[in-house]
Parts: C-alpha cells; structure tokens; sequence
C-alpha cells in the first residue's frame, strides 16, 4: 500500500509534465502537420529562462509566468521565419528544419550558460515535505500533480467548449476546409505554435525545482513524449493524457518491480501498441 | 556537351576517376589526412546504406544509429571472445545488424512518413539504451575497447591495421564493395519495385506488391550495410561506445544524404565529405560545432530542395539541356 501510493504520486507527478509536452507536439502535429524535434528544446529552454528570471527578479512565480513566454514569443518567430517556407515541401525537410533548431537551441544554451547543471530553489510555500507513511514526501511534487491535472481540464475545456478551441480543431481536422469558411490559417498556425511552445516551457519551468537543470534535459522528454503521442495516436488530446499517464506511471512502478529492466518499458509499451493498434489508442484511421 | 554525354560521363567515367583517385592518395596526402578521408568513407557508405531508405524507398529513418552501433558492438565482441578474423568481424557486424533491423523493422514499417521516423528513433535509442546500461556485455558508458585488432591477410602477405595507410586501404575497398553492392541492388528489379513504393505505394499495393515485406527487405538491406559500416569504425577507433547509437549520431546520415541530395545515387557520399570538412572548419575556429552545424543547416534546408549535389547537377543537366 505505502510503495502504491508512493509511486503513483511519482509516476503521476512525471506522467503530468510529459502529458504537457506530448499535448503541444500532438496539437501542432494536428493542425500544423509538422513534427517538432526542437519540442524538447523548448522544455529546456523554459527551464533555462524561468531561471534567468528568478535571477533578475527572485519569485518563481514570475519566472514560471515570464519564461514560458519568452519561448512562445521565440516560437512565433521561429514559425513566421523558418517553418513557414517549408510546408508542403517533403517532412525530410520539416524534419531536418526542426532538428537544425534543436542544434542550435540545445549548444546555444551550453554557449549562455555554460555546460554545467543548474538547480532552482521551489517557492517557499511548497518547498517542504509532508509525512506520507514513514516516509517524508515533498510537496512539490503533489503541486505538480494537482496544477498537470488542473491544466489538462483547462486544455479539455479549451479545446472543447471555447470558440478558439473550435477554430483549432476545425483546422486540425481539415485545413482546407476551415480556410474556406474564413479562418485565418497562417496567424492561426503561428498562434498554435507559439501556444505549443508555450506549454514546453512552462513544463520545463515547472520541472526546473524537481531535477537538475541542464543541456540534455530536453532529450529524454522528446523521446517519451514521442512514444506517448505514437501509442496515444497522433494528433489525439485524450491519447496524449492517457499516454503521458501510463508512461509516468509505468516507469515509476517499473523502478521497482523491473530493476534495471525498466529503461525498456517505454519501448515495449510501444511496441505493445502498434503490434495490437498500429494507429494508436485514440488515432484515426489513416 | 549533350544531356546524353553528360549522363554518361557522371555515372561511369567520374567515379572511376574519382576512385582512382582516392586508391592513390595516400601516396601524396599527409597521414592525418588520410585518416580523415578513412573515417569520410566509412561515413559514406553509412550514409549511402541509409539512402537506400530516404532517398529509393522514401522511408526516413531516425534510429540508423542503432544497427551501426550494433554493428561495431558485434565486431568488438567477436574481436575480444571469437576468432581474430578481420571478415568474420566484418559479417558478424553486418549479420548482426541486419538481424535487428529485421526485429525492429517488423515493427516500424507497420506505419508510414512521419510515424516511420518517429518509431525507427524510439527503437534506435532502444539499442542506445541496451548499450549504454548493460554493463557486463557493452561496458556501458565507458565503451568497449578491441586491444587485438588482427592484421589484413592477402594470401601470404601481412599488414597490420595499426597503419593508417593499410587501414584506409582496407577500408576503401570495403566501402567499395558495398557501394557496388548497393548499386545493384537500387537496380535490380527488386530495386525498381522499392522506388515504385516511393512513387506511389498505393498503387504498387493494388497491382499487387508486397509493400511490407519490401520495405522490410529493403531495412533490413540497409541495417546490414550500416552495421558493416559498424564494424568498420569500430576496427578503426579500436572501440565501440555507446554515443555512435545515439540519436544524433542517427541525424548524421540524414544531414549527410540532406547536404550532398537523396535524388543522387552518390550524393551521400559527397555529403559525408561535405560534413567532415565543414566539422574540420568549425572545431578549428570555436568549440560550438552544433550550433553553427544548425546555423548552415537551416539555410540549405531552405534554399536548396534537392541537396547541394542534386541542386547543382539539377542546374547542369538544365544547361546541358538548353
């Protein structure tokens, strides 16, 4: 009982952060139809300049709010400028693009701050632990649970219920079609990537407190968020939340039952999927 | 020159030229560069074994790194507890490497395009991680030495490898035999069958084919290549490690095939060179390799659609035409 609900407070608080990954790459793979390979660099960068911030002005809430929207901004531009050109052109090239910015996203950070690893203090209100069984367990991570589930009902309620979650899934669902009925396809594909990015990097700032800041920390988020939004279904809102959710919760109770065994899970989750439903959970048929 | 002579001259005479030429240059380039050129090559027909996939069966995998670490892992393993055979190291990389291909291939020609992408580097770093925690076997982070690479046997003759110049040899011929290899393969009918499911895979599904199991052949004909490729680089560094397995060791065929043009059969190949000589440049002047290799990319990416090779003969082959 007490190694359950341990771990299912760690996988959740991991599962949360993934799902707000996984949720901008899908998103911006529906509508967009691009696959961002820099989506890990911009969780770094978040991080990074949440950082910065509580530098310049010592609250972590005003770094959680000025970091993530500082990538949104960088996003904007990096969407007018350089996606731009290349859509309908081969995903090679989509691809490639993507990677380039990861290159020089992921060295540019070793260049400004140097290549060494970064801690930031949590706010003081929920620095603390609390007594969890015999164990003392932080708040944070409670916090991270409590906030991921908050913003995933905030996204479900954007996405369904708001006139601009409509206008996204409309495009998401046929390009060509939402165009003809008037809606602005090239702001609104500059708005859902800067929004994507957006949620990166607040993910990354809300990681910063829990694990070490440093220039590799977007590259194991990109790969699980990969393989939660291929087993959710691409493109899939629910399939990234129950993705990111088993992923998270997988690793954390793999961590103790599978030993070393564990770094294999998320592949055989994969793997599981496509062998059962190549399409994803929640994808659409091709 | 007509469009007609220009073919001709670029698919047979220059790269006869051009081999020559590579046969010849240990005799008058110095030995660091010949060591340069040695690991170009291996690059190369890394490269080349990808394009199989990108650039004649349309298929862009992210995870190539996988099958040549697995490659270089095998050769290590068979160099330290097998037999001191250099071609037994060479077909175990290979052999080996095209056995994961057909595991992970299984999986991952279910879906296509990006999916495709996705799923190859998911499993590609599979193989990373393997490598990088299964201590007892790989050596984990720290790599596997090879402290006995056995020399190059020709009837009675005996060189060793420890000589750059014999190691470029060995490695030219090679990657020689692989490029011919692979030749054939892009045309033979099995060849045509593969561009025709890059064309239009619906089409080739309706007539018929078997559009799984020709990608399958044609991953698994790639992972054996690279794995050769593999066990190459692993005689030439004396070590495998875990890093040539990672991800952005995968990207390193693609950014290749990208800068030198898919549409070309050789285009890799000179993309490879094209790589190491911008790497050679940039390390000289600053310590940010990536960030300015993502500075140059971006703009080739953009402005040239067809590689910097493909772009150019594109532009030839129109003058020739006019």
């Amino acid at each position: 009982m007490e190694i359950f609900v341990l771990n299912l407070l760690n996988g959740l608080s991991w599962g949360m952060l993934l799902f707000l990954i996984a949720v901008g790459l899908t998103t911006v793979f529906g509508v967009l139809g691009v696959l961002n390979f820099a989506h890990g660099s911009l969780f770094m960068l978040g991080a990074y300049l949440c950082m910065q911030a509580m530098r310049i002005f010592p609250s972590f809430w005003l770094g959680l709010l000025v970091g993530p929207l500082c990538v949104a901004v960088l996003a904007a531009i990096i969407e007018r400028w350089l996606l731009r050109p290349v859509y309908g052109r081969d995903i090679t090239f989509q691809l490639l693009l993507t990677f380039s910015i990861l290159l020089v996203l992921d060295d540019g950070v070793r260049l400004v701050w140097g290549p060494g690893y970064h801690v930031v203090d949590p706010p003081a209100l929920l620095a603390g632990t609390f007594p969890l069984f015999d164990h003392s367990y932080p708040v944070y991570k409670v916090f991270l649970v409590i906030l991921g589930s908050a913003t995933g009902l905030a996204l479900w309620f954007f996405f369904q219920r708001t006139r601009w979650g409509r206008i996204i899934r409309a495009a998401a669902s046929d390009r060509e079609m939402a165009e003809g009925v008037g809606i602005r396809v090239p702001l609104l594909y500059n708005g859902v990537f800067a929004f994507g990015a957006w949620l990166a990097a607040l993910g990354g700032a809300l990681a910063s407190p829990q694990q070490s800041i440093g220039p590799s920390m977007g590259e194991r988020i990109i790969i699980e968020s990969f393989i939660v939004v291929v087993s959710g279904g691409m493109g899939s809102f629910p399939g990234a939340f129950l993705g990111a959710l088993v992923l998270g919760l997988l690793e954390s109770f793999g961590a103790v039952f599978a030993g070393r065994f564990q770094m294999a899970l998320p592949f055989i989750l994969l793997a599981t999927v496509l062998l059962a439903r190549p399409r994803g959970l929640f994808g659409k048929e091709a | 020159m007509g469009a007609e002579g220009f073919q001709r001259l670029s698919k047979v005479r220059l790269p006869a030229a051009l081999w020559l030429a590579l046969a010849l240059s240990p005799l008058f380039l110095p030995t660091y560069w010949v060591i340069i050129l040695t690991e170009i090559l291996i690059m190369a027909l890394f490269a080349l074994g990808f394009n199989l996939l990108l650039g004649f069966t349309g298929l862009l995998s992210f995870g190539q790194a996988g099958f040549f670490g697995t490659g270089a892992y095998a050769a290590a393993l068979l160099l330290e507890h097998g037999p001191p055979s250099l071609l037994l190291a060479l077909a175990c990389g290979g052999l080996s490497a095209a056995l994961a291909a057909l595991v992970v291939g299984y999986l991952c020609v279910r879906r296509d395009e990006i999916y495709f992408a996705m799923l190859t580097l998911g499993f590609g770093m599979m193989l990373f991680t393997v490598a990088h925690n299964w201590r007892e076997v790989t050596g984990g982070s720290d790599g596997l030495p090879v402290f006995s690479v056995p020399p190059l046997e020709v009837i009675f003759w005996e060189w060793s490898l420890f000589s750059p110049t014999v190691m470029y040899l060995f490695t030219l011929i090679t990657v020689t035999a692989g490029t011919l290899f692979l030749w054939r393969v892009v045309h033979s009918p099995f060849g045509l069958m593969l561009a025709s499911i890059r064309e239009n895979k619906e089409r080739l599904a309706f007539a018929g084919g078997p559009v799984r199991s020709l990608r399958l052949a044609a991953f698994v004909i790639a992972g054996l290549v690279s794995g050769v490729a593999g066990a190459l680089f692993c005689l030439f560094n004396h070590m495998a490690t875990p890093d040539i397995m990672h991800w952005s060791f995968s990207a390193r065929p693609v950014l290749m095939t990208i800068l030198g043009g898919a549409g070309v059969f050789l285009g890799p190949a000179l993309g490879a060179a094209l790589f190491f000589i911008l790497e050679h440049f940039i390390t000289d002047v600053t310590e940010s390799w990536m960030f300015f290799l993502g500075c140059v990319l971006v703009p080739v990416v953009v402005f040239f659609p067809r590689g910097v090779l493909g772009t150019l003969l594109h532009r030839l082959e129109k003058g020739g035409r006019a």
